[in-house]
């Protein structure tokens, strides 16, 4: 059996009592694409920030690598988490920093020289079509460019880990295709292993491996893309088509009626 | 009753939180100036920013209070017959309180309130975190650079106070009244030992530490206010607090050091 390289077992986390996550047993394989679907508000990004390491839950077990990360001293989980990327779903910009500073800037920080970053985050950017903007500044930029400069930041390091929050949010459909085909691309070209949280029904099932689906704060189902796409869960079919099933009245209904 | 004293303890338990929180803060932005490699291109920008840019409006506080004091102080030992003494009592008061603190005051109002908000803005925004995911310290990143920088211009500013005020008091005091020029300057130099100067550099040094150590706390834990505002409101109330907080804490330390220098 194909042992996770992060797991969760019973992961809780609430907000000032207000439980966000409700006992989250999750796992992630190593090269493959994991995409996390749910409604929104049921707790998603809050996971994602759980695996990075932004936030830490009230109880329950994070295991890296088949080890606790509660048990692990500051530098191995330092080790671990260096090996991760995070695309936020805002991009998380640096405004005052121009398109190749803010690529640029995971490895500026470290000492590496500036020739092999000139030459990396050019190679970044020429890869992602962001050539010739590298002196132009985030409010410059139109969604779409924001979106794929956020990306050659988190890939820049070639990391082991990425997780992409909503990585498609606010795109056209032709940028959103591109988005979703770009981290297929690259995971299929370096490898690493992908996190990704998104609503973006039924394309992601195309380009993921493992699905997962969370629902008032606890995963509901999780296994291979298809097995997920074909369950006979009410709530996986009602959140596939588009539906809201507590209320007893589909959107497409909706929309037919008007 | 049993509301108010769990009121009471709350806000007590969160103060002192807060107190733990701003000397970890302090700690690691002061250990991280020591860690190679050393951010000198960021401190210098910072320099530009919190020194440079205040000359102007340091120039010109300086000059009118300068003006006010020479004004002020004719006036009052006129009525002793001690108006030449006018040099000793503009220089003195410059280099021992005002100086320091009113470079620190409008430093603060200045420089402090845009550090609090750009870091604030930078919190909610997610800049902070995406740091922390990019492997790349954020005390380190947005504070040290600030806290070397402070500590480099405010004793330079406080100078250029003090030498500019002492102008403005020998342009009311010898321009506009009618003290001469020779007895202005020799009061002024014979007054002025080492010792007032020591003490309103130390004030500078450490009006610094205060300011810059309140302001960027402000704005890095804007998410983390009392009134649990977020967003704009969040930034806009850090903002505030920490203007609050660093002008009335400047008084407080100036205190503190002249009991024990006086």
């Amino acid at each position: 059996m194909e042992t996770a390289l992060i797991q969760m077992i019973d992961i809780k986390k609430s907000f000032n009592g207000n439980p966000v996550l409700n006992g989250v047993n999750l796992s992630i394989f190593q090269g493959q694409i994991t995409t996390i679907i749910g409604k929104s508000g049921t707790g998603k990004s809050v996971l994602l920030r759980h695996i990075i390491g932004l936030l830490h839950q009230d109880a329950g077990e994070l295991l890296l690598n088949g080890v606790s990360s509660g048990r692990m001293n500051h530098s191995s989980r330092h080790a671990f988490q260096k090996h991760m990327a995070y695309m936020f779903q805002d991009n998380a910009l640096f405004d005052f920093l121009t398109v190749f500073e803010n690529v640029a800037l995971p490895l500026s920080e470290k000492r590496i020289k500036p020739l092999v970053i000139k030459e990396r985050v050019g190679q970044q950017l020429f890869l992602l079509g962001l050539e010739g903007i590298d002196h132009q500044y985030p409010s410059q930029l139109s969604g779409g460019m924001r979106k794929r400069v956020a990306m050659a930041r988190a890939l820049i390091t070639n990391p082991k880990i990425v997780l992409f929050d909503e990585p498609t949010t606010g795109l056209d459909p032709i940028r959103k295709n591109s988005v979703h085909s770009m981290i297929a691309h690259y995971q299929a070209q370096f490898g690493f292993t992908a996190i990704i949280v998104s609503h973006d029904i039924p394309d992601i099932f195309d380009i993921s491996q493992h699905v997962a689906m969370l629902d008032k704060g606890k995963i509901i189902i999780q296994g291979k893309s298809d097995e997920v796409r074909h369950s006979q869960n009410p709530l996986v079919q009602s959140f596939i088509r588009g539906e809201d099933i507590s209320s007893g009245e589909t959107t497409h209904r909706i929309r037919k009626h008007q | 009753m049993k509301p108010l004293l769990i009121g009471i303890g709350a806000g007590t338990i969160h103060r002192i939180e807060g107190l733990g929180r701003l000397c970890i803060f302090l700690f690691n932005g002061l250990k991280q100036l020591f860690v190679f490699p050393l951010q000198a291109g960021k401190i210098l920008d910072q320099v530009r920013f919190i020194g440079a840019k205040s000359m102007f409006v340091i120039v010109l506080t300086a000059l009118f209070t300068g003006m006010v004091l020479g004004l002020q102080g004719y006036h009052t030992l006129v009525q002793f017959g001690s108006e030449a003494a006018l040099g000793s009592a503009v220089a003195l008061t410059l280099i021992r309180e005002l100086g320091p603190v009113l470079t620190a005051i409008m430093v603060t109002a200045r420089a402090g309130s845009a550090m609090a908000a750009e870091l604030g803005v930078m919190r909610i925004s997610e800049q902070i975190d995406a740091l922390y995911t990019m492997d790349i310290n954020p005390v380190r990143f947005t504070f040290s650079p600030r806290l070397a920088a402070g500590v480099i211009s405010f004793p330079l500013l406080t100078a250029l106070f003090d030498v500019i005020g002492i102008f403005g008091g020998y342009v009311s005091g010898v321009l506009f009244l009618d003290i001469s020029k020779a007895t202005y300057m020799d009061k002024v130099i014979r007054s002025i030992h080492m010792s007032d100067i020591y003490e309103g550099f130390i004030k500078a040094v450490v009006f610094s530490f205060v300011v810059i150590t309140i302001c960027c706390f402000r704005g890095y834990y804007a998410h983390m206010n009392t009134d649990q505002a977020k967003g704009a409101k969040g930034v806009s109330n850090a903002t505030t607090t920490a203007v609050v907080n660093a002008c009335i804490m400047i008084l407080v330390a100036d205190y503190i050091i002249t009991y024990f220098t006086v």
